[in-house]
């Protein structure tokens, strides 16, 4: 399980170019190994996910996707190009750790961001405040971000991020001090920039996030991708689980059970077995069990992710915040 | 990908633009940049006193001469008298030049450091020089005179033949012009340099350092903020000129009345600026790299007192070599890259060569590149080096755990 599987592309997307590639990235910092050995390839267009607990790897790797700083080992490619920083105006940036100069008007720090990314200062004043508006923002333009508030300063870096239309938009930990309300409007937001044909990757600790927006994860655990590939795939690593329940406690049937199912209350639960539920329901049938109900629950990507990174990983994910991951 | 790659990036020079606008403008209209600009009132206290302390280094190191022009037998005379006087009594030195020359053209040699000429004979000495010269030294003269005259005679009287200005005076003048100038250079490089170390903890502290690093090269980061300083300073040289202009204009002064510098005001000026970019770049480069790598406030205030002595040493090599051009120490002080900005500037006021400033700007030139080179490059290995940094408390917590 620990050791980095190959790649498998995103289910139906064969074909599309990647808009993000990476091979055998790795990371050392002094002596201790932040990334070891990771691959990713993001199609353009897509929604992906970068999974893990805190100090998983999923900052540096981002920061390496993005050329902040470079792999002591293997390659990177964004658009196809192993230097970030020369298609710097194709990308926007949401760092984990948010900061604006707090004394700058939003809609400069929105224009400077745009500047920073190739959009001359006026230009960026104006999309800054068609932005502000757009958002519901617009009279705090001339506000200095000292006097906002978190969340609007938030918002304000988030709208810097985007202020030059990237095709690639990049952000780290995105819903971290969001209230659910936000995160849903940050959730909508996402789903508008792929609608309008941006890549989006994001990182995270909170598994609900990725399995709602994400068309792809990386599960990253102590700096290792043991999964990188499509949700579904993920989820299919596991069989699905059986829930059944029936009139009769006890019978020949049982011999028709599968060896790893569990009677917990009424219900017995199982794997669903490779040869399919008609078998087993053949055998219930004939041996007179009484079926009062029986379901098939396919397995989230929260038992995915234990079942690939592991029971500490998913422990490490859940201390993180437990209030988010119940959301 | 064609696509993707037009105008796909900021070039590193509009990347730079784009920084040193922002800290310019950021700093400008700050309120922190009026306390920047009553800065000079301090330093002309500083300075004030430093150029006082220098010169009486430099009357003491280097006191002026006493030209004897008389004719042969009595300039020897003189000069047997002041060998058997020195040991009892501090006489001026005495150096023998033409008999009959002109007190005025032997005054005026700046190549020499004379303070007054004696002329006439034994009995009826004459001493020309600047009124303070002449006159501390008109007891002496008439004593040598007298001991020259030999034994029993009378000591006679001296005729003085004060003149506005003599070599010497000049000579002083202009090593205080010098040491005036090198004194407001290093206080402005010292402001400036402080400033420069603590620019990049605003970036650090408010997390924007990880924006700039993700989208534009870190080489720009730094080549902004450096010139946006030096674009900060210049403001305030304008105003701090303006100012200083208008008051010496209300009180009916011009600098034409000042001791003008060898290479004559104009390229005086030219110089002081360039030669003042190339201090602050030298210094800034480094400060702004030892910067980066501070996390907080009280980091760059640790790191800034080896800093400041690094400063000050540049300071006192080039104040010691002003006032002995040409001495070991002074090629020396031009030699080395921290301080041959100072001590360029001090030759062009004293020497008016132009073209050792050619040659020394090159050279100058040569080091702000590689420092700015090297700085940029440990900026960007050290500045954005780890994740997001964890309080102490969860890195002790962490080890224990680990323990």
């Amino acid at each position: 399980m620990n050791a980095p599987l190959s790649l498998s592309p995103l289910t139906g997307n064969a074909g599309r170019p990647l808009a993000i590639e990476a091979i055998g990235l790795v990371k050392r910092f002094e002596g201790t190994t932040a990334v070891d050995g990771v691959d990713l390839a993001v199609p353009e267009g897509a929604i992906y996910g970068v999974l893990g607990p805190n100090g998983a790897g999923k900052t540096t790797t981002l920061r390496i996707l993005l050329g902040i700083i470079d792999p002591d080992e293997g390659v990177r490619r964004v658009f196809g190009h192993e230097r970030p920083h020369d298609i710097a105006r194709l990308i926007g940036y949401l760092p984990e750790e948010r900061g604006l100069y707090p004394s700058m008007k939003a809609v400069e720090a929105i224009a400077f961001l745009g500047a920073l990314r190739g959009v001359p200062l006026a230009e960026g004043r104006k999309r800054g405040l068609e932005l502000l508006e757009e958002h519901g923002l617009g009279h705090a333009a001339d506000r200095t971000i000292r006097q906002l508030s978190k969340g609007m300063a938030q918002t304000v870096q988030l709208l810097g991020t985007l202020i030059h239309r990237p095709r690639l938009v990049v952000l780290d930990e995105p819903f971290s001090g969001l209230d659910a309300l936000n995160q849903g409007k940050l959730e909508a937001m996402i789903r508008r920039m792929a609608a309008d044909g941006a890549t989006v990757i994001f990182s995270t600790h909170v598994i609900a996030h990725a399995e709602r927006l994400c068309e792809g994860v990386a599960i990253i655990a102590g700096g290792k991708v043991p999964y990188a590939g499509s949700v579904d795939a993920a989820r299919d690593r596991i069989p699905a689980q059986v829930r059944l329940e029936t009139a009769a406690p006890d019978g020949p049937w049982r011999a028709a059970l599968p060896a790893d199912a569990r009677h917990e209350g009424r219900y017995w639960l199982f794997s669903l077995p490779e040869s399919g539920i008609e078998p087993l329901l053949r055998a219930l049938i004939e041996g007179n069990a009484g079926i009062l109900s029986l379901s098939i629950e396919r397995a989230g990507l929260h038992d995915a992710f234990v079942h690939i990174a592991g029971e500490a990983a998913a422990r490490a994910l859940e201390e993180a915040s437990p209030a988010e991951q119940a959301r | 990908m064609s696509e993707h790659t037009e105008n796909a990036r900021l070039g590193l020079a509009q990347a730079a633009y784009v920084v040193a606008r922002r800290d310019l403008r950021a700093i400008l209209f700050s309120k922190a940049f009026l306390f920047f600009l009553l800065g000079p009132v301090f330093f002309l206290l500083v300075a004030g006193g430093a150029a006082s302390v220098s010169q009486k280094t430099v009357e003491n190191r280097e006191p002026p001469v006493l030209a004897v022009s008389m004719d042969p037998a009595d300039a020897a005379a003189i000069e047997v008298a002041r060998n058997r006087l020195q040991d009892m009594v501090d006489l001026p030195r005495m150096e023998r030049v033409d008999t009959g020359a002109d007190p005025a053209k032997v005054l005026a040699d700046r190549s020499r450091n004379y303070g007054g000429v004696l002329t006439g004979t034994l009995d009826e000495p004459r001493l020309t020089g600047t009124p303070e010269s002449i006159e501390r030294w008109r007891g002496e003269v008439a004593l040598t005179a007298g001991v020259a005259k030999g034994r029993g005679s009378n000591y006679p009287e001296v005729t003085l033949q004060p003149t506005a200005t003599s070599g010497a005076s000049a000579k002083r003048s202009l090593v205080g012009t010098a040491t005036a100038t090198v004194t407001l250079m290093f206080l402005l490089t010292m402001l400036l340099a402080g400033m420069v170390m603590s620019n990049l903890v605003e970036e650090k502290a408010n997390k924007i350092i990880e924006i700039l690093a993700a989208a534009i090269p870190m080489d720009a980061v730094f080549l902004g903020k450096l010139f946006a300083m030096l674009g900060v300073s210049f403001v305030g040289l304008a105003v701090w000129g303006g100012i200083g202009g208008t008051i010496m204009a209300a009180g009916g002064r011009s600098l034409a009345e000042l001791t003008a510098p060898a290479v004559g005001w104009p390229v005086f000026a030219a110089l002081f600026l360039v030669y003042f970019a190339m201090a602050y770049l030298l210094i800034g480069s480094i400060f702004l790299t030892i910067g980066a790598m501070a996390p907080t406030v009280r980091d760059v205030q640790t790191l800034s007192l080896p800093a400041t002595m690094l400063q000050l040493g540049v300071f006192f090599l080039a104040t010691y070599a002003t006032s002995d051009l040409g001495s070991p120490v002074e090629l020396a002080a031009v030699a080395v890259p921290f301080s041959s900005p100072y001590a360029m500037i001090s030759r062009a006021a004293q020497q008016p060569a132009l073209w050792p400033h050619f040659a020394a700007l090159a050279w100058q030139a040569l080091w702000v590149l590689l420092f700015v080179r090297m700085g940029a490059t440990l900026f960007r290995r050290r500045v954005m080096k780890s994740g997001p940094q964890q309080p102490r408390a969860r890195r002790w917590g962490r080890a224990r755990a680990a323990t």
